[in-house]
């Protein structure tokens, strides 16, 4: 059944497009490609951090990590602007940090602290920024889709120049909601760029155990869309084919269909060890670890310095300390809290 | 103050908010060249053009989660189902999203969003577009659920509704479209969670909503003649529930019968009778009764269907046995 060479496969069929990636990288300033740097390690220490303080109790409930596809939101998020907007799944830590959230509130936030992104009502699938157009978390396989097509809407009405990002897994992809949204899209020509993330895995169900079609690019074809696959190990060639799609998107152009392959390093959440993986299988996506990838890459281009890259990684450890420090100084909220935001409060209307 | 239908008093608090609110737009299955299955949306289209009045395809999950993501993106869509009973293929939205963005976002998202639908029997339309789904919506917290039965009121009520921020279920009654009623002109609005004592009396206090209301109406004019003075109460929606009206009710009359065509285990009508025990236990002289839709799916066989809903008789039965 499990064949981890023939998803290595999958992924040397990539690397006919490293000459895109290579071009991102030749039009990169110093500024733009140390900022992906520091925004990948930044999630990654992030998730390191999660699952330790998950593992003392201060986090709890479900709680799903982003480790090992950082370049996926990095690469995505990067390609476009404040003003655009973010919808995002319950593993979506990542995407959150990356469009710019403060580690401190998403930390907050998953201690359950009133400080958090979303006053502890939320939890780590419900995180929401509406200043950063972050539109939030949704727990419900399938869920941001329709709501990412209705926000496009939304800019098409409002005859804006914005886009939205919309990622979502590949057990997605058998969900009505997937195709429901894609005919909208498509046949309304909304500004929405879907990010198809294929980590392989539905929690523990293989890609190939769920869908017939396991190219799952090839969905934007019925769908009269772009699609293309990218690999989503690498953060410019991710952000290569965002900002194509995000530019056609904005022109008027309509929608389009991007498959990053990826692999997520932990296992579905956190009570999950992985144990349909086989150790190899891991290795074998390690070495392709985004964030090594870019750093041995701005090294060798020597577009960056080592000592350059060691200042953010010492920068984001500290930032981490103090949203960890902040997230534990906070208060819970408060019980009468409770009941709140059930409604929209008198006064709060339009 | 006109006498027009159900119908044209939802088609004119449309075209009123329409004007009055540029994010205002409508979407659903046929609402825009078709001109609604209903024909509640007629002539939208030729005014508002295609941007506001927008057809879309057999997507229920779709429509209804585009209507929630254009409203968290500044806009106010009224989301049109076709029948209540697609709404089905929708709830995921309605119940995951609509109802929950508010709260789980701690209060910094919001989903202004009507989304309109008719639903009940009689028309002998058989298992899947018969039903009354009202107590779907009231179960869970975040939605507002609204419900008239008259004209004036499904005017009043549904711009009220456009103009409020939480996500509202407005259901319309199929058997209610051609009812006629004096609707006031222009500005013309109904407060959510305010009940309408439609009938004053003394004896006993029967609670409805939609189109059961004029079945108890008619149930009361029936009684009168007995000597039985019996007070009605429509409620108009179900989330705000005006419980106030219904305590001081029955409070007076000591006799309570909620009537609603939802099924009867679980329906509406199940939590009204709760609440008026728990709040008024002492003043009731006799259990408080529920006259609805018998437990079965609707049957297509119109001797069937009608024996399966509540009827004026049957409130009259009730009413006779508890005096």
């Amino acid at each position: 059944m499990y064949a981890p060479t023939r998803r290595w496969g999958v992924c040397m069929a990539l690397e006919r497009d490293k000459h895109i990636a290579q071009r991102a990288l030749l039009t990169m300033d110093e500024v733009h490609l140390l900022d992906l740097y520091r925004r990948m390690v930044l999630i990654r220490r992030f998730e390191e951090k999660t699952a330790e303080m998950y593992s003392r109790g201060k986090i709890t409930g479900f709680c799903h990590l982003y480790a090992g596809e950082e370049a996926v939101a990095v690469g995505a998020i990067s390609a476009l602007y404040d003003k655009d907007y973010v919808v995002s799944t319950y593993r979506e830590h990542g995407h959150c940090l990356a469009k710019g959230a403060a580690p401190r509130a998403v930390m907050a936030e998953l201690f359950g602290k009133a400080t958090g992104l979303s006053r502890g009502h939320g939890g780590s699938m419900h995180l929401f920024d509406a200043n950063l157009r972050f539109m939030g978390g949704y727990a419900i396989v399938g869920g941001g889709l329709p709501i990412a097509a209705g926000l496009g809407l939304s800019i098409r009405y409002r005859e804006e120049p914005e886009v939205v990002c919309c990622f979502f897994g590949d057990g997605a992809l058998p969900q009505g909601a997937f195709h429901e949204s894609l005919n909208l899209a498509s046949l309304w020509k909304l500004p929405v760029v879907f990010i198809c993330e294929n980590n392989f895995y539905g929690m523990g169900t293989m890609v190939q155990n769920a869908i017939c079609q396991e190219e799952l690019y090839r969905f934007a074809e019925p769908y009269k869309m772009p699609g293309v696959r990218v690999d989503g190990m690498n953060v410019l060639d991710v952000y290569a084919a965002a900002t194509e799609a995000a530019a056609r998107a904005r022109e008027g152009d309509g929608p389009s269909l991007i498959e990053a392959v990826t692999y997520r390093f932990r296992g579905h959440s956190m009570s999950d060890p992985a144990e349909y993986r086989s150790r190899r299988e891991e290795r074998i996506w390690q070495e392709r670890d985004p964030i090594k990838n870019l750093r041995r890459k701005l090294l060798s281009e020597q577009r960056l310095t080592e000592a350059r890259l060691e200042e953010v990684d010492v920068e984001v450890a500290a930032v981490l300390d103090d949203a960890v420090k902040f997230a534990e100084e906070s208060p819970e909220p408060a019980l009468d809290t409770l009941g709140k935001y059930v409604y929209i409060e008198e006064g709060e209307g339009q | 103050m006109a006498q027009i239908t159900y119908r044209e008093a939802l088609n004119q608090a449309l075209r009123e908010e329409l004007d009055r609110d540029e994010r205002v737009f409508i979407m659903g299955e046929e609402v825009g060249y078709f001109g609604g299955a209903f024909k509640v949306t007629d002539g939208l289209l030729a005014v508002y053009g295609e941007k506001r009045i927008r057809d879309t395809p057999i997507s229920e999950l779709a429509i209804t989660g585009a209507g929630v993501g254009a409203a968290m993106g500044g806009l106010k869509p009224i989301v049109e189902l076709m029948t209540i009973n697609f709404a089905l293929l929708a709830i995921d939205q309605i119940v995951n999203s609509a109802a929950k963005i508010h709260y789980m976002f701690g209060g910094n998202a919001k989903v202004p969003m009507v989304i309109r639908a008719p639903q009940g029997a009689g028309h002998q339309l058989g298992a899947q577009h018969s039903q009354s789904l009202e107590a779907y919506f009231m179960h869970c917290p975040g939605l507002r659920v609204v419900i008239p039965a008259t004209p004036a009121d499904a005017k009043g009520l549904l711009k009220t509704c456009i103009r409020q921020d939480d996500p509202v279920v407005f259901l319309e009654h199929e058997s209610l479209y051609g009812v006629k009623g004096e609707v006031p002109d222009g500005e013309h609005l109904v407060p959510l969670g305010r009940a309408n004592v439609v009938r004053e009396g003394k004896d006993v206090t029967l609670i409805s909503y939609s189109k059961c209301v004029y079945d108890a109406i008619a149930a009361a004019e029936a009684l009168e003649n007995e000597g039985i003075d019996a007070e009605v109460i429509d409620l108009r929606t179900l989330n705000p529930l005006d419980l106030a009206t219904v305590i001081t009710s029955v409070k007076k009359t000591g006799k309570a019968i909620v009537i609603y065509e939802g099924w009867r285990t679980g329906g509406a009508g199940a939590e009204i009778a709760t609440q008026i025990y728990e709040a008024a236990f002492d003043h009731l002289d006799a259990p408080v009764e529920r006259i609805a839709t018998l437990d079965t799916p609707m049957p297509y066989n119109a001797r069937l269907e009608k024996a399966a809903l509540p009827s004026a008789a049957d409130i009259v039965k009730v009413a006779e046995r508890m005096l």
